[in-house]
This record gives C-alpha cells, structure tokens and sequence, in this order.
C-alpha cells in the first residue's frame, strides 16, 4: 500500500500527457474553436456523470435530480461571475459565500440536536432544518452584503485577469457547495423512499428547477437571469486546464472514497440495505452523504459548464436533458468510473462532434435518431455499458495479499 | 445452565408482541438468555421464529412487549445501531453483499471500528493507509478462522453454497458481536456439513465469548449442541428446558406431529420397552 506506487505514478503521468497533448492542440489552432468547445462539454459531462454514478451506480440510487444541481451549480457560479464582470461587485461572492457557510454550520448544528432526539420522524426533522436553513440564509444575505464592499476593494489590488480568475474559481466551488446543500435539504425526506420512487422524486425536482429559472427574474427577483430569454454576459473564462483540473480531482477524490471503508459503505447499500443495516452501516446517513457528494460534483460541473458558451438557458436543464448524464453512465457501466469518463467524452464527440459533420445539411437533426439507435444495440449486445466493471488499473480496489501469519493456523485446521 | 441463573441475562423478551394486522406473528412472548448460553429456537414452519429475530435487531419494530439487551431497552431502535451495540445476526435466505468480493463482505461488517474519518479517506492519509491496513488484517484473520483465506479475492455470488453460509457467519462476528442470531445457518446442508458446521458454531462460541440463539430445522443438530431449547408455535412459546426435556413434552409432539401424536408416541414408547 505504498502511498506513491507505480500505478498512482503511470496514471498521473497518462494524465498529464492526455492534457499536455490536448492543451498543445488547442494551442496550435489544430483543434478549432468548434472542437475545443465539444472537447470543454465533454470533460463538465464526465464531471456530473460521476457524480451521478456515485449516487447510482455505486449507492443504487436511481436519480433523475442531477440536472437539476447542474443547473444550481450553473446559475450560482454564473450570478457570482456575472456580478464581478458586469456590476464590478463582489457582492454575489459574498453573500452565497456567507450562504454555504452559514448553511453548512446550521446542517451541522441542526443534525447534532436531531441525532440526540430519539424516534424524531422525518418530515418533523425536515421541518426543523429548514427553519434553520431559512434563518442561515437570512443572517448570511445580510451579512454578505455588509462585507461586499471591503471584499471589493481586496480583489481590486489584484491584477484584473487574475482577480476575474480567483473569483471563477471560487463560484465554481460555491456552485458545488450550494448545489450539495440543497440536496441534503432535498435528500433528507426524499430518500427515505424505496429507488424508483425517489427517481420520481428526483424527476420533480429537476422540473421545479427549471420553472424557477425559467422565472427567474419575476418569481425569484433576479434580474440579471432574465428567466427564459436565458442569461448573457457570463465571462468566457472556462479553459481545458480548469476542466481538466476538475475531473482529475474528481476522479482522484471519488477513486479513494469507493477504495476507503466509507466506499464499501455506500456499496453495501446497493447490493443488500437489509444486510448492511444489519451490519451497523447507518444507511440514511450513507445514502444523505453520497446524494451531498454526487450533487456537488454537479453543481461543480454546472458552474464550468456556465462559463463555456457565456451563455445560460433554462432548456438546457429541462427534465429531457436530465437523461443525458444517465445516459452516460449506463452507456459506460454502472458503477465504473472509467467507463463513465469514457463514455462522457464519446458521448460529446460523437452526438455533437462527428455525427453534426458528417451528417448532410439539413439532416443534423437525425442525430438523435442515429444516437438512440445506437444505443439500443449497444442496450442488446453489452447490457453492463461499454466498460462493465472494468477500472484501469489507478482506480480498481486491489485484495491485498494474505499476510503469512503462524499463530491462526491452528485454528483453521481445527475449523476445517 | 443452572450455575448461571444467578447471572444477569444478555438479553430479555418481556411479553414481546409483533402483530401484521390480525396476524399474531409473536405473541406475548418471554425468552431468556444468560450469557455465554448456546440457545435453540425451534418450531414448525410460521411459528413466527424469524420474526422474532427480526424484533431483535430492529428489523421490525415490536407492536408491544420490550426487548431488553444488557438491561438497556433496545425495542424500536435503528438496525445498525443494535448491530453496535452488540447483536449481529445471519439470514435466512443468505443476504450477502453479491457482487463484491469475500474480503470486502468482511470488511464492510468492520467498518464501524474503521478508525479514520472521510477526510482521511478522500486525502489518502497516512493514517488512511495504516488504520485500513489494520481493519484489511483483521478481516483476513476472521477469514482464516473459517478458512476461507484463499477466496478473499473471490466475487461472494460465485461462491459454492456452504462456503457462502460461513461467510455470512464471518461476516456477522467481524460486526463484534456480544449475541449472535444464526437463522438456520445448516439449511440445505447434508447432515455431515450440517455436523461440521455445529462444531464450528460451538468453536467460535468459545473463542468470541458469544451468545448464540439460533433456529434450526435439522432436530439431530439442534438437539446435539443446543444447551437450552425453546419452541414456538402459532407464536407463542410452548416449552422450554433442555433438548431431553422438549423432546418428551407432549404439546411439541403434538406441535410437530399433530393433535394426538402425542398419546400415540407415548405408547409406541411402552411397547418398545416391553
């Protein structure tokens, strides 16, 4: 189990030679613009794919939900990016900072008096924490605005691009941040049902995502949306390096929590919630916890996704679409991250990529006749998706060999 | 068990009830077990043995009565947090984790005593790496308790059906038990399997300083190694004591053979001694 070991070393190093590549293309011209852009979308699909697939795959949760973050995620970061460049205020910055953390305490707080109340039902537990959440919420908008201007002035020392940067960076993060937290609200009563239940659930909430934003400006007062005309003026500013930064780190991070206990936890679920109960996994944790996770990753895609096209509307979330990322991770493989990531990128290159050029004019639209086709062959001829359970060799969870051991052998042969 | 009624009891059914409807699944029933027992429970097929099981480890919560565990009332508690307290059970229709592989099954069923937190996982700490080197060790020790050390890397689904009983008993002691509840754990055993596996129940019981309550079908099993029976019928307890003692009562006779064996078993009794 050395920390640093040759597969850990061949994986980074594949990695960093897939981006250099990429990175020399792009730079060189010889990916156009069109092809980069497919290229940008693929990496934010293989993104909320994972996410999706930690939460399906991997914890037998079938939710139709993960647009619904994504477009949290999308809308959050684009807001925050939107106010800097075009209002010249750091004041989306702050207040959905001072939100997720003040959010995040009162979960924190709330769960700590809840755990102590015994035979609480759900719904009541519900209802306390978004009490909590809404009075978080309040004190948080109040206090953001109080220090949006002070925050300001800090982000103006710096140089223009880089302070445009750093503020990018962080709404990604708060997109993902505030997209999990709305899925531990969302989770706590909802997944309490049986799976295809909660995939309805899931469908619900994904359609009441894109009513809001499709109301944005009249229903929740935010102008700068502009509802269904969809939001322009979102800087440009997603490059290959950023997305490929993020899909590195999620892979990485998703890879050492399926290998650690708190992996095994989440996949005992899928394969047997009675069994695992029994063996003192605390499910509706298990199931809250990896729904906050899969969310974020999400809500996280969302906000790269947002700063791609500069460009955001509501249709890109409608319920429709929220099939896509499933799409993806069946056509990989349940519960496999390669195949999720693989399929996520020949999902993009392919349905927008290839089939949009070498389709005649007049006859793209056939796209999605071909790719749905494809699909039900590759239903018919591998049911496991593209990868089944297959893992490169980085991410596969290895037995360890037995230790040799003297003192027990007695005991087997006694056994036996 | 004379020597160790004196003993606080492990655990207690006080008038347990467990209704489905107008169904009386349990019916006001008492049990007793004094630590370190090897217990029996037995009674023809829907006596309502499982659901009483089920009770235990919070399955289903009781519709009235009390189950008290080391004198704490357990009754209408979560699943896994009985498991932590102390009672790990195996099923009837073997419920192991499928697809994964027999040393996960293990280690999942360890995962409380994991000793890292999330953080430490998703960093890949260096305590990460110790304590699950630690927790991997502990697993393969239990696996070799029942030999199963040379599947650990075998997918559990793919496993012949004996070495897949065991495993689940593996899987239960690896929750650190202080009761065990084995369902049936010889079904569909030949009566040598079902023998072998009797001695390695006794075996663990020695070696984990466990209670064990278990159901069983097999009588020649439950009456060699069971130190105290009880049997049930149409959920209720109908005798208790020991295997020569539940053997001779009249109303298990009748339990399992009819109304009326009873008066005929004890005449075919008399015959053969003349």
């Amino acid at each position: 189990m050395n920390r640093l070991n040759k597969t850990s070393i061949f994986f980074l190093v594949g990695a960093v030679l897939v981006f250099g590549i990429v990175q020399a293309l792009i730079s060189a011209g010889i990916i156009n613009s069109f092809w980069s852009t497919i290229v940008l979308l693929a990496g934010v699909m293989a993104i909320v794919s994972l996410g999706l697939n930690l939460i399906y795959g991997f914890n037998g949760q079938f939710s139709l939900g993960q647009y619904g973050f994504y477009a949290i995620g999308a809308y959050t970061a684009a807001d925050i990016t939107y106010r800097w460049v075009q209002l010249h205020s750091a004041s989306g910055l702050t207040v959905i900072l001072m939100i997720s953390i003040l959010v995040g305490l009162a979960i924190f707080l709330i769960r700590g008096v809840v755990s102590k109340i015994r035979g609480m039902d759900t719904l009541s537990a519900f209802a306390l924490y978004l009490a909590g959440v809404l009075v978080a919420i309040f004190i948080a908008t109040r206090l953001g605005m109080l220090i949006a201007n002070p925050v300001t002035a800090l982000f103006n020392l710096m140089p223009e691009k880089v302070a445009q940067y750093v503020v990018y960076l962080i709404a990604v993060l708060l997109g993902g941040l505030i997209a999990g937290e709305v899925s531990f609200l969302f989770g706590l009563p909802v997944l309490t049902l049986g799976s295809d239940y909660f995939g309805i659930a899931t469908l619900g909430f994904t359609i009441i995502v894109k009513v809001l934003l499709d109301n944005s400006d009249t229903m929740l007062g935010f102008d700068e949306m502009k509802g269904a005309r969809g939001m322009i003026g979102i800087p440009k500013i997603t490059t290959w390096a950023t997305v490929f930064i993020f899909l590195l780190i999620t892979i990485i991070v998703i890879r050492n929590l399926l290998n650690s206990s708190y992996g095994r936890a989440i996949v005992s679920i899928r394969e047997d919630e009675t069994a695992a109960t029994s063996m003192g996994i605390d499910v509706a944790f298990y199931k809250t916890i990896t729904f906050v996770i899969g969310s974020f990753f999400g809500g996280l895609a969302g906000g790269l996704y947002a700063h791609i096209n500069g460009f955001l509307h509501p249709n890109t979330f409608s319920f429709v679409k929220s099939f896509d990322p499933l799409i993806v991770v069946v056509f990989g493989g349940l519960g496999s991250v390669t195949g999720t990531v693989g399929a996520a990128f020949g999902w993009a290159l392919v349905l927008e990529g290839v089939l949009r050029l070498i389709l005649p004019e007049g006859f793209e639209t056939w796209r999605f006749v071909i790719y749905p086709t494809l699909l039900l062959i590759m239903m018919l001829l591998k049911p496991n998706g593209l990868f089944g359970n297959y893992e490169i060799p980085f991410i596969r969870s290895v037995v360890p060999p037995l230790k040799e051991k003297k003192a027990d052998e007695e005991t087997a042969k006694e056994v036996a | 068990m004379a020597e160790n009624t004196n003993t606080t009891p492990i655990l207690e059914l006080r008038k347990l009830c467990r209704y489905f409807g107008g169904l009386k699944a349990v019916n006001e029933v008492d049990l007793v077990l004094q630590p370190h027992a090897l217990n029996g429970l037995i009674g023809p097929n829907g006596s309502g043995k499982t659901t009483i099981f089920n009770v235990i480890t919070g399955i289903y919560e009781p519709t009235g009565g009390e189950v008290v565990f080391e004198g704490q009332s357990i009754g209408g508690l979560d699943p896994y947090i009985i498991n932590q307290m102390g009672i790990a059970r195996t099923f009837q229709n073997i419920r192991l984790f499928p697809n994964l592989t027999v040393l996960d099954n293990v280690r999942i069923a360890y995962h409380t005593h994991a000793g890292y937190s999330m953080s430490d996982a998703i960093m890949h700490s260096k305590h990460f790496d110790k304590k699950e080197n630690e927790l991997t060790e502990k697993a393969q020790d239990f696996l070799r308790v029942f030999n199963l050390q040379d599947r650990q890397a075998e997918i559990a689904r793919n496993l012949p059906y004996g070495e897949q009983r065991r495993l689940e008993i593996a899987r239960a002691l690896a929750s650190s038990p202080k009761l065990l509840l084995l369902d049936e754990p010889a079904a569909g055993m030949n009566p040598k399997e079902a023998i072998t596996l009797m001695e390695l129940i006794h075996f663990i019981r020695d070696k984990f300083d466990l209670t064990i309550l278990l159901i069983e079908h097999q009588m020649r099993v439950v009456m060699g190694i069971c130190e105290h029976i009880t049997v049930m019928d149409f959920g209720q307890v109908i005798a208790r004591g020991s295997a020569q003692d539940v053997q001779k009562d009249s109303h298990v006779i009748e339990a399992y053979l009819g109304p009326g064996a009873a008066e005929l078993s004890k005449q075919y009794l008399k015959e053969r001694k003349q």
